[in-house]
């Protein structure tokens, strides 16, 4: 947490000693506030005092509340300034550290792990900064100026204050150490209750299929009774806060009243009346006591989340990515558009087994080398190495000659046109989704976003919608279908004019006659471009130049469709798999 | 999750209204509950009347008694000596300060003293000190019971929620799923019933105890004096039209805040989830553009509404101490005129704090129940869809040994748009034990197959048959029963294989499970997980899709039923898993009257019929060597995959 707070800037330190000043002086003036109070009262009580008298004490009492008021705006202004450029800075630091990370990373923490830890989390952190840090500064000062003012006066009413001051927090305490533990069950159980409802509506036709409705009814109804009962008994718990608090708040007034009544009918005649205007004052001051205290009760309710918080955040800021930065902008002369990989193996760091191992082919420009494989042979793996998702264990990987690690991250991915697994779409229209990012050219013309669509058989259905090629993508694709997001994937890899493709199983969503098409006229307009495909369809890589056949992270076999059936036991039982005898001739 | 705390309702009085009818069950601990908040407020209205009657008393017994007819009282008695009542005629002339008087009248003989010195009405002090304890006891525990109530009435309210909508998604059709967005759904039950019961349990009472504190102190202090009334509503007044303008202002900000917050939210969802993809293609610098602007409007929308709302509390508090001064500066004008005694400005001094307090729980009581009242709209809304047609009044029954398998479409017509059909008039005729393959490219509508089959969804017109039987006299419970479905979507829940295999089957025994997972394979693979058949299926990453394909095919043959619908495809499915499931799925279709939906060549070549689909429609059905003769569609579909 404090480290946390270490990246609070000059200006904020500033801010936050303007705070604490302003607080001391708030406090001050909250404490002399009942002394005109009870001078006021005096005065009015007083039979004959002059009307001026307490217009002047009103008056220097509005002073006082005034001045309280201004102070509170103005250090609200401040804490509220402190902890949203805070937070804005914070957010700003741990997005930049995200983008810098490699797979590695991301895989680390999780996607939705990364998500929560840079808005919910700072949520919490700044929130202990703006409100935690005003309560922090201001109950302390309140609580040892209140008791300061108090003390000595009279030691039963002190004794009563320390017992209503134990009692709160002891109650509070009990509470919290009785709940807490139940507030991780609580969201355990609303987990759960989402899950069974998400099971619920996804599964909706096997379940009917099955007439089953009664028996996933009966699985959520247990969950909803378990949430219901725990919730139930949390509530509970805080039911009894309220009452005993407004409890000892009022005993304690009203203890001191009649403490005070006995002492004064005991007392002399000047003692008297020193005791009555003590006890006036006294009840008051033990009630900023009080408090005070309950706003250090509060603290500690909203600390435990915030340092859980700060906790991960930091987890984030610490790590580094381990894919570092080469100085190259080019290739080497004449290698243009060549893929080599030199007796490559990848395991993760943390991993015994390797994924790939000893991998090497070359192919050259214009090729295409497709990889096939049964699922966990490390197609993708392999591919993935290429623009440096992960960076290689043990050989290298040359594109251009040139060792991928060598590049500049941003030259390299300026060469690749890499399209994933699941297509990926933004929020924006057509247009921007193929378009996106940055070739380190000019700018991709519309002209270019019609040609790629094209190529990419995407033209059909993009022109049927509303607005064309400035149709509207939701976040993620919803709005249209498998299919359609991988064309329109595809197409943004084409607009970029990369001299290397990668398709990471990116035709499995298309039928066979549309994957035909494409790969086609994709060859038809990228004639110099080298392509890595990626394949679960035997259909879709039998022309390839070059073809790797994978097994455990081995290459059990390497050449051409023809040469493959002939010699490669794997790749036989794959095609056959897929594709009657006879077809398979034919092809 | 998109936060939507602060969206308003369309129509709020329907939607509060709507709340209440539906909280008529609680009706008796609601009215208990609000009736108690009622009380406790009417209490801590009297208690400070009593603690200024307590005041009172103490200051009484402040005063020494030296009226004149004390002091002549004490000359006339006969039993004080001379000496001493020379001593207090001398004290009495000497005229001093107040504090001298009362230091030298501590100094008198005992036997004035003891005549002058002033009297406490102890008694009375210790019976209102006793009222006041049990006011505040009976207070304290009314305002318990008060919680108790109504967070048992939230917390039921909020589980009958839960329950009615799940009840309610199994009755209804499965268009509206079609149409509306699991996510949607998810939100209904989750955050909008969580709303529902968290703000419910807040703000009714918190509404019912500032109302009556409001209106209570309001006629207390018309009743006690009008003119100080009217001063500490003027005074607070300006207070409160301040706080008002800053409430709507920081509700502006707040509101802002929450869509920034969302927008921001889902910008960093999108850059975290396509990370490979914003690294492939530079995308950094656009995303960081994107998210500074984004951070930056939160940043003002954030600060704003942060500063604003920590306003309310020290303006309050301010508006306490200014109807404070002119309480007591009104009142003490009045008492130098005789109109009022002092206890009236006690006593006001308390309803002003008393008449400030509560309005700004209510705006914020308010602001919460407006809340309430849009979840709850979105809640009823969902509750009240129209539901599929009841089937008590269909008594044919088809039962599941009994059927033989045929089936028969007659001049069926049907379309998701009743003004779109997109089956126009099919018939075919399928006899028991034959294999139908339905084929097509993806998008061409081969569910409709299922849910046609499935009676998922009604036929416009035409009829379906099943051995005679139309499926419209036939309950969706009976047709389901007829069925077993394997989709491609590998449907298992969060529980164990064992239960997942069993599922609603009850009457299926360990030895028919056992072999199922034989005849499929997966025999094998279970023994090898820690927890054998009784292994969790969610938390088991050693679980694959493949085989998770292999427990639902397993599933579907514990049922055995006469018909079969089954897909094919399988997807990320490594090779040597897809033979596998297909052994398994050739076994399933042993026996059965089954519809397929064709991946295979195989299955294609040796289906007894062949349903050909485009666009939602079947354009063509025939044998294989039947459709190949036609040139059709079919042909060109066929031998486009194989192209060079």
């Amino acid at each position: 947490m404090l480290k946390l707070f270490k990246k609070l800037s000059f200006k904020d330190v500033i801010y936050i000693f303007i705070c604490f000043l302003l607080i001391f002086f708030q406090v001050w003036l909250d404490l002399k506030l009942p002394d005109y109070m009870s001078e006021i009262t005096r005065l009015v009580q007083t039979s004959g005092s002059d009307i001026t008298d307490i217009l002047t004490q009103g008056f220097y009492m509005l002073l006082c509340a005034i001045g309280s008021l201004l102070s509170a705006v103005v250090v609200g202004y401040f804490a509220s300034l402190v902890g949203s450029s805070f937070s804005r800075s914070l957010r700003k630091e741990i997005f930049d550290a995200v983008e810098d990370f490699g797979m590695e990373q991301i895989k680390k923490f999780s996607t939705s792990s990364l998500i929560t830890r840079t808005s919910n989390d700072v949520t919490q952190v700044e929130m202990l900064l703006s409100m935690g840090l005003q309560l922090l500064i201001k109950a302390p000062i309140m609580a040892i100026w209140a008791i300061c003012k108090i003390i000595g006066k009279n030691i039963q009413w002190s004794i009563l204050t320390g017992i209503g001051v134990v009692i709160l927090l002891g109650t509070v305490s009990i509470i919290m150490v009785i709940v807490l533990p139940r507030f991780k069950k609580v969201q355990k159980l609303i987990d759960k209750i989402n899950s069974l409802t998400r099971e619920n509506l996804t599964g909706i036709r096997v379940i009917r299929a099955f007439n089953a409705e009664e028996y996933q009814t009966d699985r959520f109804e247990k969950a909803n009774n378990e949430l219901t009962d725990t919730q139930l008994f949390n509530q509970r718990c805080f039911a009894t806060l309220n009452p005993i608090m407004y409890l000892v708040m009022h005993f304690l007034t009203l203890g001191i009243y009649f403490i005070g009544a006995i002492l004064i009918n005991e007392a002399g005649m000047v003692d008297k009346l020193n005791l009555f205007s003590n006890m006036v004052v006294f009840s008051s001051y033990a009630m900023q006591v009080i408090m005070s205290f309950l706003m250090l009760a509060m603290i500690f309710m909203i600390f435990p989340r915030a340092q859980v918080s700060a906790s991960r955040i930091s987890e984030v800021l610490d790590t580094k990515s381990t894919i570092v930065d080469g100085t190259k902008e080019e290739g080497l002369e004449g290698e243009k558009g060549t893929v080599e990989f030199k007796n490559v193996s990848f395991k993760y760091p943390d991993a015994d087994a390797y994924l790939i191992k000893n991998i090497s082919f070359k192919v050259s420009k214009g090729e295409t080398i497709a990889f096939i494989g049964s699922t966990g042979s490390g197609k993708s793996t392999l591919i993935n190495l290429v623009p440096r998702f992960y960076d290689v264990t043990d050989g290298e990987i040359l594109i251009d000659g040139v060792n991928v690690k060598d590049y500049k991250l941003k030259a390299l991915h300026n060469k690749l046109g890499y399209v994933s697994q699941k297509a990926f779409m933004f929020d924006g229209t057509v247009s921007d989704n193929v378009a996106y990012g940055d070739n380190g050219r000019k700018k991709i013309s519309s002209q270019k976003i019609k040609e790629a669509i094209e190529v990419a058989q995407g033209t059909d259905f993009v022109t049927k919608m509303d607005k064309q090629y400035n149709a509207h993508i939701a976040r993620g694709g919803t709005n249209i279908s498998g299919g359609q997001k991988q064309r329109l994937a595809i197409a943004r890899a084409i607009a970029r004019d990369p001299e290397i493709y990668i398709f990471d199983d990116s035709f499995s969503a298309l039928d066979y006659q549309t994957d035909a098409t494409l790969r086609k006229e994709l060859k038809k307009y990228t004639k110099d471009a080298t392509i890595l495909i990626v394949a679960q369809r035997i259909g879709t890589i039998l022309n390839a130049d070059k073809i790797v056949v994978l097994d455990r992270g081995e290459c059990v076999g390497i050449g051409n469709h023809k040469q493959l059936m002939k010699n490669c036991d794997i790749y036989k039982e794959i095609a056959l798999s897929q594709l009657s005898k006879e077809e398979l001739e034919n092809a | 999750m998109p936060r939507r705390n602060f969206e308003k309702s369309k129509n709020f009085k329907t939607a509060i209204k709507q709340l209440f009818a539906n909280l008529s069950p609680w009706r008796f601990l609601l009215t208990l509950s609000l009736t108690l908040a009622m009380i406790s407020a009417i209490l801590s209205l009297i208690a400070p009347n009593k603690l200024s009657d307590l005041t009172d008393i103490v200051t009484d017994g402040l005063k020494p008694n030296i009226s004149e007819t004390k002091i002549k009282q004490i000359m006339a008695n006969p039993d004080i000596p001379m000496e001493d009542k020379m001593t207090f005629q001398e004290m009495l002339t000497s005229k001093g300060k107040e504090d001298e008087l009362l230091v030298s009248l501590d100094k008198l003989p005992k036997s004035i003293y003891n005549e002058i010195k002033p009297e406490m009405n102890l008694e009375k002090v210790k019976k209102i000190a006793l009222l006041l304890a049990t006011i505040y006891i009976v207070s304290a525990i009314f305002n318990y019971i008060q919680s108790l109530s109504m967070t048992s009435v939230s917390n039921n309210f909020a589980k009958n929620l839960r329950s009615r909508i799940t009840n309610k998604i199994n009755k209804l059709p499965l268009s509206y799923f079609d149409k509306h967005e699991t996510g949607d759904v998810l939100s209904r039950i989750t955050n909008d019933v969580d709303l529902i019961g968290q703000s419910m349990n807040q703000s009714l009472s918190t509404l019912v105890t500032s109302i009556t504190l409001f209106v209570g102190s309001i006629i207390m202090m018309f009743v006690t004096n009008w003119i100080m009334a009217i001063t500490a509503i003027i005074a607070s007044l300006a207070g409160f039209i301040f706080m008002g303008i800053i409430l709507g202002k920081s509700q502006k900000y707040f509101i802002r805040r929450q869509e920034e917050l969302g927008k921001l939210n889902s910008h960093i969802e999108e850059i975290y989830s396509g990370h490979n993809i914003v690294k492939a293609y530079n995308g950094e610098a656009l995303a960081r553009e994107e998210f500074d602007k984004l951070n930056n409007n939160l940043y003002t929308c954030n600060r704003m509404s942060q500063f604003l709302s920590g306003l309310m509390q020290p303006f309050m508090a301010f508006v306490g101490n200014f109807g404070y001064v002119a309480v007591c500066i009104v009142g003490a004008i009045l008492t130098s005129n005789n109109v009022i005694s002092f206890g009236v400005i006690v006593a006001f001094m308390i309803y002003v704090r008393l008449f400030t307090n509560p309005l700004s729980q209510i705006a914020q009581a308010m602001t919460s129940l407006q809340s309430t009242a849009a979840a709850s709209e979105r809640v009823f809304e969902f509750l009240g869809e129209k539901q599929m047609k009841k089937e008590d009044d269909l008594t044919t029954l088809l039962p599941r040994d009994k059927a033989k398998g045929s089936i028969e479409f007659k001049h069926v017509k049907f379309g998701y748009d009743s003004s779109k059909t997109i089956i126009k008039d099919f018939n075919v005729k399928v006899k028991p034990g034959a294999k139908v393959a339905i084929v097509g490219p993806t998008g061409a509508g081969k569910t409709t197959m299922v849910n046609l089959l499935m009676k998922f969804y009604e036929i416009n017109d035409g009829d379906i048959l099943i051995d005679g039987v139309s499926t419209k006299q036939l309950t969706r419970e009976n047709v389901h029963d007829l069925f077993v479905m394997v989709l491609q979507d590998t449907w298992l829940f969060d529980g164990s294989i064992y239960d997942n295999l069993k599922f609603n089957s009850q009457n299926v025994s360990d030895e028919e499970i056992e072999k199922a997972c034989k005849t499929v394979g997966i025999d094998h693979f279970i023994k090898t997980l820690p927890g054998g058949i009784k292994s969790s299926i969610s938390d088991n990453d050693s679980v694959s899709q493949g085989q998770k394909q292999l427990i639902t095919i397993a599933r579907g043959m514990l049922k055995d039923a006469p018909f079969l619908i089954l897909d094919e495809a399988t997807s990320n499915v490594d090779t040597r898993t897809e033979e596998l499931v297909q052994k398994a799925m050739d076994k399933l279709t042993i026996g059965k009257t089954s519809f397929i939906i064709a991946h295979r060549l195989s299955t294609i070549k040796n289906a007894d019929l062949i349903l050909v689909m485009q666009e939602g429609n079947i354009v063509e059905q025939g044998t294989h060597d039947e459709l190949i003769a036609k040139k059709g569609f079919y042909a060109k579909l066929y031998n486009s995959q194989f192209e060079k």
